[in-house]
């Protein structure tokens, strides 16, 4: 898992089927000092998270294990808000 | 998921069987702006995706959980083509470094 910020939405009327029903939102990843690294993606919803939220999220097949045994063709899924990390070095809060 | 764009169809006749019937899509990488990356791949169309449309696609073993790509040999689907994008703070982002530059 890892933690990403939302920072938007995104809007698709023709999809894959496996899709429907589910909320796309954009993320950005997050380094746990809370920087932004790597490219934003776009990641399905399972826990109502809203632009601005911290979030973790899951990559690869593991991205469809909360939807199983259904078939939902994601490589990312936000499973958890973040509220404060407690880090060695650099502890933060996410608001 | 990742954003990307439609640029080219790839036509292979002789293929693995379970590719037959199959559409592929050459799909490039975009970002937030749509400005091409220098990422390209394969992708099997899973909405009737035309060249020229952005659209998001999925890599990986993620990419077998459609009906049509289900248990073939297959990792990267376009699952779906983008109405809209509404990610202000990026936007803001993008224009001051476009300013800084």
């Amino acid at each position: 898992m890892n933690l990403a910020r939302v920072i938007g939405n995104v809007w698709a009327t023709r999809k894959d089927a496996g899709l429907n029903g589910h909320r796309m939102l954009f993320i950005q990843p997050l380094n746990f000092s809370g920087e932004e690294t790597g490219a934003p993606r776009v990641a399905l919803d399972t826990v109502d998270a809203g632009r601005g939220d911290v979030v973790i999220y899951v990559s690869s097949t593991e991205a469809t294990v909360p939807f199983q045994p259904r078939l939902t063709p994601t490589d990312a899924t936000i499973v958890g808000i973040v509220e404060r990390i407690d880090h060695r070095d650099k502890s933060w809060k996410t608001v | 998921m990742t954003l990307g764009k439609v640029v080219g169809t790839v036509w292979a006749t002789r293929k693995d069987e379970q590719l037959v019937g199959l559409k592929l899509q050459i799909v490039q990488e975009v970002d937030l702006d749509y400005t091409l990356k220098d990422h390209f791949v394969v992708a099997v169309d899973s909405v009737g995706a035309g060249v020229g449309e952005i659209v998001l696609f999925t890599q990986g073993s993620s990419a077998r959980q459609t009906a049509l790509t289900r248990n073939k040999p297959i990792d990267a689907v376009i699952t779906a083509i983008v109405d809209k994008l509404d990610v202000p703070a990026r936007a803001l982002a993008l224009e001051s470094a476009a300013v800084k530059a």
